[in-house]
């Protein structure tokens, strides 16, 4: 049974958005539309990570146009902020009904 | 020395191989996905749901609910002006918080309201209860630094879900309280306007400057 609906369900999966179907930039972009915008800190406490990874995450989902990125100074600190774009939003939009059609299918049988 | 014998010992051997775990279901995972981006989403909300000029109206209310109840005659009075300022205060923090999270699409219900209300309302359940034990006991002075600390508490337990400048400013109450408790009674009101006036006022325009409102 489980095999049928996973195959029934694979016609969906092909045409998964690959850049935010890894889980960390998944978390960056539900963040950030839950948020006007949030900085490199805020979103390092939010997902719990390391500065590396996260700057490496958040490249990826900036190269893509998922995110966009301002730096300034708070102060003398360097503060940088992570706002999503219309495609970022976009984009986790088409996630979230890709992911209810594959529900919505396997639940059909 | 003879020949060594090998006594076999075991009949057979086999060996173990670790059966392979059925992956999860394609659709488990979509569940799965689902039910991170909600919990991230509510995480997120709750993290930026505290209003910054919800207090810092908060903290305009509260001085002036100082300086009214600094000019009544009893504790009563006083009491009482400082009672409708809770009240006030309840709603003003319910509203702008209703507010910010619904200019996100986030139901204010579905994670920052719920867990505020959580944090909060213990310590201000208990406050309630010993301020009319103190009362019945004539030990009024001790109430201001009662209040300060007990609000203080709920505000670092309720901020450790969000931004950093909301268990500093808890803190900052406590430290308001604990000086309530040994300082002159008729520094009680200044401290009063000091926390919920000045405290709230300041961290509200730090957190409104910082995150979105």
């Amino acid at each position: 049974m489980r095999d049928l609906g996973n195959a029934k369900a694979r016609h969906v999966a092909p045409s998964l958005d690959r850049l935010i179907h890894e889980r960390m930039r998944l978390g960056i972009v539900s963040a950030l539309a839950a948020n006007e915008s949030l900085t490199f800190n805020d979103l390092k406490s939010l997902m719990n990570t390391t500065d590396g990874n996260l700057s490496v995450h958040a490249r990826k989902l900036e190269d893509g146009g998922y995110i966009a990125c301002t730096k300034s100074f708070d102060g003398r600190l360097p503060k940088t902020e992570y706002k999503l774009t219309v495609a970022g939003r976009r984009a986790l939009e088409n996630y979230l009904s890709h992911m209810e059609t594959l529900i919505h299918q396997m639940r059909n049988g | 020395m003879g020949p060594t014998r090998i006594i076999p010992l075991m009949g057979s051997i086999h060996l173990v191989v670790p059966q392979p775990e059925e992956p999860p279901a394609l659709h488990e995972r979509a569940m799965d996905n689902l039910k991170y981006i909600r919990e991230t989403m509510e995480r997120a909300t709750a993290f930026t749901g505290i209003s910054g000029w919800g207090q810092v109206a908060i903290g305009f209310t509260a001085l002036a609910s100082a300086a009214i109840s600094a000019q009544q005659k009893t504790f009563k009075a006083w009491l009482a002006v400082w009672m409708a300022e809770a009240v006030i205060a309840l709603l003003i923090a319910g509203w702008s918080m209703d507010r910010k999270a619904r200019a996100v699409k986030m139901p204010l219900l579905s994670g920052p309201g719920r867990k505020v209300a959580f944090s909060l309302s213990p310590p201000i359940f208990a406050g309630a209860i010993v301020t009319v034990v103190l009362y019945r006991a004539g030990l009024t002075n001790a109430i201001p630094g009662l209040w300060l600390l007990l609000y203080g508490t709920g505000v670092v337990t309720g901020g450790m879900f969000s931004v950093s400048a909301v268990p500093i400013m808890g803190l900052c109450f406590m430290a308001l309280g604990a000086a309530a408790f040994f300082a002159p009674a008729e520094f009680a009101n200044w401290l009063m306007a000091a926390g919920f006036g000045g405290l709230h006022i300041v961290f509200g325009v730090i957190i409104a400057r910082r995150y979105g409102g």
